[in-house]
């Protein structure tokens, strides 16, 4: 029998455009891209390929020089069509056109015995290698892991609460044996236990049923109760000096296929979601893909604003933008950008509120679903309101304390006050219900980026 | 509304870089955002939506959860004359004459508060913030109605300056900032706040025959100090003029003198019911500071060595401001304690320290305006030990 957690802090974002449990499929994606801007942390970035350049699935596209033995490889065969750059030449963008059919770069295939007799060195080198290390994302601070390191357990999160998230059930649907596989590989990098969070108000995905030697967690509650962060706070926190790895059931399916297969295998399911989408559904494609495929035809109106990832933590990208490297859903949102009449004043049932001060009646409506626009509802203030964010932190952590010490670059305050335990998502809720509209995430950030290189 | 917006829309060069009147931006700012809630997206990365609640919002609910006092008061204040001077008067007379007393220090108050925060925002380039929306108006209801206007500019002016501003505006003040104004008319203008003869204003008249103009915290400190039942003193009081004045229920509906907004329990009551529906205000603070003036004031009738502190405990709760600080000024945010464990102790503090104040110091007569201000420069401390608590479980974890 698993534990169960029961977290009462919290706050559901229910949204309008949730999508339906059927993977369409839409005209074929042309472009998929790798965004170094997505592996937080990365410092130094290296291309290894050029434009026109060919690239098998697995090719080594890209490093890190201060972590060089990580490759990050091609997601589809094709030629590379571009390589962009911004400002002071910051590396934006690695685009491949891709081949109709996908070749593979092939690795070597372990067999069950192989795998028993592999030593960790081993291990981590073909991951490495092969591409799929990047899956695999330290605490504290949420970078990539160091192979180096060795992790005093890892934890993966089976569901995710934020606002129209996918379900895993359908993301890794047929894939237990991939995820069975990697879990026998995860557990010959921690010298510890791996933590799998479930969600104990749904039925457990299939996936996840079957799988072997895993530390089975129930948590229910509001979001975040989805967010590994959050798993990791009450089952094995983090310490000063303590390392724990993450890594999302993809990732798992992802590793263990390589080992299996032979093959870097970046085919995913991702959801189409948002209030502005006519057809909100899974689709089938590869990791990076151009998201123009998706919304072409399939929008509702002009005036929106594309999201990689959810409206908590995502990140707005163009029409002809890609799908980040870790997220599993597009979110399509009306753009905000209007005035409104006494809009501070006014009362309101159309707009979510967590609070319900004045006007704001959205509490009357507990189960509807809302259409939010990204109007950023107010100006930056100073902290005035007390109590809001602690009410949606399921941690033992004061955030606005947390906050005040990074705004004043206060080392000793930050680490005693538990930033090695959040990263962004884990205080994502914060930055929506302040008052005082402060850029949480943005600041948590710049706190474990001092912390990181003091 | 769409000439409004190009009237603003005409103007904002004006305001902005390079303009003219760049200096006066954020007054121009203030007014816009005021008509209309900006334009405005969430940053690329981050949370793309944003909750619809904003600090203006928060604001104008307190000023909102004020106005039954605000009314009362003006009624209070008009109802005081006529009854001290003897006249029968109709209800409008009595609200016209509340209105032609209290207006014009609502309105001095929220002008020269106003000024003096406009005046920073230029200096200092930083937004008008909204706090004074509260603040504003919470002075004119904790003052007497008979008090000359330029005191009540100058109180506010200073509260706004020393006790917010150099601090760096709201949300970083120490001190709650109306309680500050009248802190300072307390020590520095005593005649015009305190003794017998501010709270109900006679104008030219002269009083009826039996007419007092203690307050009822005055009349109990006086039966203290003449050793008689301080109940029976208290509905002795003005029974010439009106039976029962300071009877627990007459008390408790407020038809009695006092500053302008707080005697009124039932009306304070009836703005914490929006603070609380609302969630603005912290009922922790409430509850505690209720219970612990409750049960302080019974602990003091326990071991009660005179007749002021005989004072059956639940009259403490209805005479005086005590409610009225309570609900208004203990829960300000930014100068309460700011951990929920906190303010369990913060508010039981305040509730503890106005009766301790009242009953055993002759010098004061209302201990809540004291009590807050203490348990403010505290609240600070207070949360220092709280959050060491949670530094202090994280570092245990780690030795484990």
């Amino acid at each position: 029998m698993s534990k169960l957690i029961k977290l009462k802090r919290g706050f559901d974002i229910k949204l309008a455009g949730k999508a339906k449990a059927e993977v369409k499929t839409f005209p074929a994606v042309k472009t998929f891209a790798i965004k170094p801007t997505d592996f937080v942390g990365m410092q130094r970035p290296k291309v290894l390929v050029k434009e026109g350049d060919t690239v098998k699935a697995g090719t080594p596209i890209l490093y890190d020089k201060k972590m060089e033995k990580v490759q990050i490889v091609a997601p589809v065969s094709g030629e590379v069509v571009e390589v962009k750059r911004g400002e002071k030449r910051k590396l934006l963008e690695i685009k491949i056109l891709a081949d109709q059919e996908i070749a593979f770069e092939q690795f070597d295939k372990y067999t069950e015995a192989d795998l028993q007799a592999a030593s960790k060195e081993k291990i981590v080198d073909h991951m490495a290698q092969a591409g799929v290390w990047p899956q695999i994302i330290q605490r504290p601070y949420g970078i990539v892991a160091n192979p180096d390191d060795t992790p005093k357990s890892i934890f993966i999160t089976g569901f995710d609460t934020h606002p129209l998230a996918p379900d895993y059930g359908v993301l890794l649907k047929g894939q237990e044996n991939y995820f069975q596989a990697g879990i026998e590989i995860l557990q010959k990098l921690t010298s510890g236990k791996i933590h799998l969070g479930l969600d104990g108000s749904k039925e457990t995905p299939v996936v996840f049923a079957q799988t072997k030697g895993l530390e089975i967690t129930k948590f229910t509650g509001s979001h975040p109760a989805g967010n590994v962060g959050v798993h990791i706070h009450h089952l094995d926190p983090i310490n000063k000096g303590e390392l724990v790895w993450t890594v999302n059931p993809y990732g798992v399916a992802q590793i263990g296929k390589l080992f299996v297969n032979g093959t870097y295998d970046a085919s995913k399911v991702i959801a189409i979601t948002g209030s502005e989408v006519k057809d909100a559904v899974y689709t089938a494609t590869y990791l990076g893909a151009c998201v123009d495929s998706f919304i072409q035809g399939n929008l509702k109106n002009n005036h929106v604003r594309v999201i990689s990832g959810n409206v908590l933590t995502g990140e707005k990208i163009n029409r002809d933008g890609y799908v980040g490297y870790y997220d599993h859903q597009i979110t399509v949102i009306p753009e905000g950008d209007y005035y409104e009449f006494l809009g501070w004043m006014k009362p309101t049932a159309e707009k979510l509120s967590y609070h319900k001060a004045l006007g704001l009646l959205s509490f009357l409506f507990p189960n509807k679903e809302y259409v939010l626009d990204s109007n950023a509802r107010g100006e930056e203030r100073a902290f005035v309101q007390t109590g809001v964010f602690e009410s949606v932190t399921p941690m033992d952590i004061y955030p606005v304390y947390l906050l005040k010490a990074i705004m004043a670059e206060d080392y000793d305050e930050m680490e005693e006050l538990g930033l090695y335990e959040v990263i962004e998502e884990d205080l994502a809720l914060c930055e929506f219900v302040d008052v005082s509209k402060h850029p949480v995430q943005e600041l948590v950030r710049k706190g474990i980026e001092l912390l990181q290189y003091s | 509304m769409k000439f409004l917006r190009d009237l603003l829309d005409k103007q904002k060069p004006l305001f902005q870089k390079g303009g003219k009147l760049e200096n006066l931006y954020y007054l121009y700012e203030a007014g816009e955002t005021f008509l209309f809630s900006p334009n405005h997206t969430t940053a690329a990365r981050g949370a793309q939506i944003k909750d619809a609640i904003d600090l203006k919002r928060m604001m104008i609910t307190v000023v909102i959860a004020m106005v039954p006092c605000l009314l009362f008061g003006i009624y209070n204040t008009g109802h005081m004359h006529f009854l001290a001077v003897g006249e029968e008067a109709s209800f409008g007379d009595k609200v016209l004459l509340g209105l032609e007393l209290v207006l014009p220090i609502v309105l001095v108050s929220y002008a020269s508060g106003g000024l003096v925060e406009a005046i920073f925002a230029v200096v200092r380039k930083h937004p008008i913030n909204e706090g004074f929306l509260v603040t504003g108006m919470l002075i004119p209801l904790v003052v007497p109605a008979t008090l000359p206007l330029w005191q009540v500019a100058l109180a506010t002016v200073f509260a706004v300056v020393i006790a917010k501003e150099v601090f760096g505006g709201t949300g970083m003040n120490i001190l709650n900032v109306a309680m500050t104004a009248r802190a300072f008319l307390y020590f520095a203008y005593p005649a015009q706040i305190s003794g017998d003869q501010v709270w109900t204003y006679l104008g030219d008249k002269t009083p009826v025959d039996g007419f007092s103009g203690a307050t009822a915290l005055a009349v109990t400190y006086q039966a203290g100090q003449d050793g008689t039942n301080a109940v029976a003193s208290l509905a002795e009081h003005n029974s010439s003029i009106m039976e029962g004045m300071f009877g627990f229920a007459n008390m408790f509906f407020g038809f009695i003198p006092g500053s302008i907004g707080e005697t009124s329990t039932l009306m304070v009551l009836l703005g914490a019911v929006i603070l609380l529906a609302t969630g603005v205000a912290s009922w922790k603070v409430m509850l505690s500071a209720f219970g612990g003036a409750y049960v302080m004031a019974l602990f003091m009738q326990l071991v009660a060595v005179n007749e002021y502190m005989a004072l059956p405990a639940h009259y403490h709760l209805v005479i005086g401001g005590i409610a009225f600080g309570i609900v208004f000024m203990a829960t300000d945010p930014v100068s309460a304690a700011q951990t929920e464990t906190g303010k369990w102790i913060y508010g039981a503090l305040i509730g503890i320290l106005t009766i301790v104040i009242r009953v055993t110091n002759p010098a004061y007569p209302e201990g809540i305006m004291l009590a807050v201000l203490f348990m403010n420069v505290f609240a600070p401390l207070i949360d220092h030990y709280v959050v060491q608590g949670n530094k202090k479980r994280r570092l245990q974890r780690a030795t484990v």
